[in-house]
């Protein structure tokens, strides 16, 4: 040491920097932590994704079931025929360059004390923060005689993949003529413009090709998101409230609750029987099955309670709940509210494991409906915390696509919705 | 070993310890109710693109415009003085030491071009129409964020049509400068003369 040249000695402290600059254990207390992310779908990869990005010391883990992702925004228009379901499949490979370690396997148990969990394949891992991504499950119980066995022929299609084509078939398969059953789903739920956009784009589907058919929503609520914009579209595209109607809606206060299904006679039972030759229940939902099984959920809700600030779990300590399976309204569940969910919550994670305090967080939603091809509209918010620390949207920001809007500005809102499905898609899976 | 070696050691090891906390997690703000930049910038790249680089097909890539038009964008967008379909719902989500480190933030982000379908003779008139109009306040074939405009060159094609279309047709406001020499523009090349402007601009990578 006593010899070394002084130019020698600034080489290697300037090797020193830049060690340091990439993360390496010698300064950062953050180094060597184990972050276990469980589901990776748009809230847990996206988690995933930033933490490495914020602090590459961290050794982060994500454990999906799924070898593919397939996104549930953009599957109604696989629905009608208007998008290749592959546009729509996303791998794991982006994540993996980024040092994150994607496990094909399921998380069958989440210990708050030992701090560790366990997977279906047997592997037992060890975890600084554990986040918690499970999306959602459904109410199984609430619509007589509709279980998940019921749903291999009364497709859902609120989990993308196998049933977003089987109800596409199912469609192209009816007769022109024929009667499509949505049944809505009581709030909270996954995307609440959904059935609704859905509904839209079989439409389309029907008015290019079966135009004697017609849709039945049936809906538990008396009103649903955007609704005024939907109907004004419906009324444009699909002759909504005419004799030639290709679009009904039924609300909960003209008794359109349907508390029972008929998969043998193939009808919805509200106040009164409606027969389909499609019916597609999208039951009420609660938080994905591994929430509860680690007693993330307050189950008078159905959905985990968290600190906004953090996204941390106020029923455990050092485990994160992010995306669908949270309480945190005004926030909607949806794909952009969970990725904007899950950086900030990635910003606190990388925080706590650096002996740091949560930083102030910002919060975005945007959702865009399409209701043909050409016509879009969209909510969007900016959200902030509150004085008493729970989530607010910013006043006098936000709102939805003015009534008044001119065909084209709805053109441009499509080919927008089209750039946030291409953009957010890149941001989390490349 | 010397007392002075010493002391280098340890002027150094500061060093590290001081860019390291600076390099590492989350960064922390004085004012503890303002988001932290990269809090802010991160809600906007799932129509904008990461670092704001967008990949299409029409919403525009916001990286590296200067910070003064970053700024006159969004109070633009915030007073309703610029047309669209959602920026104005979004923007008066944000007070105004929010976009100032927003716009800190994105002009210093590289403007990173994405391949474009283009018409090549068009671009060739785009480019004679571009130096002849246009040039002055969009230099460098309009990749130049220097003049506090929009950086044209490489933008989306679709996005450059939404805003010609706005200025053209008296929606959006221009200076008095480029009020005449969009109408010039328009007045001796018409609908064709701006796209090919709009070709010239999607031919460049």
């Amino acid at each position: 040491m006593t010899n070394i040249s002084r130019r020698h000695f600034l080489a290697i402290a300037g090797t020193g920097l830049a060690s340091t600059a990439l993360g390496f254990p010698a300064i950062s207390f953050g180094a060597g932590k184990n972050v276990v992310i469980v589901g990776g779908g748009i809230a847990g990869s996206t988690c995933a994704k930033y933490i490495r990005a914020m602090d590459g010391s961290v050794n982060v883990t994500l454990i999906e079931p799924k070898k593919t992702y397939v996104t549930c925004f953009m599957s109604n228009e696989v629905i009608s025929g208007e998008r290749d379901i592959k546009t729509t499949h996303f791998g794991y490979a982006g994540l993996r360059k980024h040092g994150i370690e994607v496990l094909h396997d399921m998380v069958i148990s989440i210990d708050p004390v030992a701090k560790k969990i366990g997977t279906k394949d047997g592997i037992k891992l060890n975890y600084d923060a554990c986040v918690v991504a499970p999306g959602i499950d459904f109410r199984w119980d609430a619509i007589e005689g509709y279980d998940a066995k019921v749903a291999e022929t009364l497709p859902h299609a609120w989990q993308a993949g196998e049933q977003t084509l089987l109800l596409r078939n199912q469609i192209q398969a009816m007769r022109d003529g024929g009667t499509v059953i949505i049944v809505a789903p009581q709030n909270p739920f996954r995307c609440p413009p959904g059935p609704y956009e859905r509904a839209s784009q079989i439409a389309w589907y029907l008015k290019n090709n079966k135009p004697k058919s017609k849709i039945i929503i049936l809906d538990p609520k008396p009103k649903f998101s955007k609704m005024p914009l939907f109907v004004a579209g419906w009324q444009r595209h699909y002759g909504y409230k005419s004799s030639n109607s290709l679009i009904e809606w039924v609300g909960g206060p003209d008794g359109g609750e349907v508390t029972r299904v008929d998969p043998k006679n193939m009808s919805a039972i509200a106040t009164s029987s409606f027969k389909g030759d499609v019916i597609n229940v999208i039951p009420p939902q609660i938080a994905g099955k591994i929430a509860h099984v680690a007693d993330l959920v307050d189950e008078d809700n159905g959905y985990c309670p968290v600190n906004h600030a953090s996204f941390e779990s106020s029923r455990h300590k050092d485990i994160y709940v992010i995306g669908d399976a949270t309480i945190a309204a005004p926030m909607p569940k949806s794909g952009y509210a969970a990725n904007s969910q899950a950086k900030v919550c990635a910003a606190a994670v990388v925080a706590k494991l650096n002996g740091k305090s949560a930083p102030v967080p910002s919060f975005v939603n945007t959702c865009y409906s399409l209701i043909t091809p050409n016509d879009g509209v969209s909510v969007a918010m900016v959200y902030r915390l509150g004085a008493k620390g729970k989530i607010e949207k910013v006043k006098g920001a936000g709102g939805v696509t003015p009534k008044d809007a001119s065909d084209a500005m709805r053109k441009r809102e499509a080919t927008y919705a089209y750039s946030w499905f291409k953009n957010i898609t890149h941001d989390i899976f490349s | 070993m010397s007392i002075k070696f010493l002391i280098v050691i340890l002027i150094v090891m500061l060093g590290l310890i001081l860019v390291s906390s600076a390099l590492s997690s989350a960064p922390t703000d004085t004012d503890v109710s303002v988001p932290s930049t990269t809090m802010l910038a991160n809600t906007c790249a799932g129509c904008h693109g990461v670092n704001g680089s967008s990949v299409g097909p029409s919403s525009p890539t916001i990286a590296g415009m200067s910070r003064d038009y970053f700024i006159e964008t969004m109070e633009a967008y915030q007073s309703g003085e610029r047309p669209s379909t959602i920026m104005t719902r979004i923007a008066k989500g944000y007070n105004k030491k929010e976009i100032e480190l927003m716009a800190k933030y994105f002009s210093k982000q590289e403007f990173v071009r994405q391949p474009q379908k283009y018409d090549a003779k068009a671009a060739k008139l785009g480019k004679k129409l571009h130096k002849k109009y246009c040039v002055k306040c969009h230099e460098d074939g309009g990749r130049s964020a220097d003049d506090d405009a929009g950086i044209l060159g490489g933008q989306w094609q679709p996005f450059l049509r939404f805003t010609m279309e706005d200025f053209t047709t008296g929606k959006r406001p221009m200076k008095k400068k480029k009020q005449e020499r969009v109408s010039k523009l328009f007045k001796e090349h018409g609908q064709e003369g701006v796209e090919a402007l709009i070709q010239f601009y999607g031919s460049q990578k």
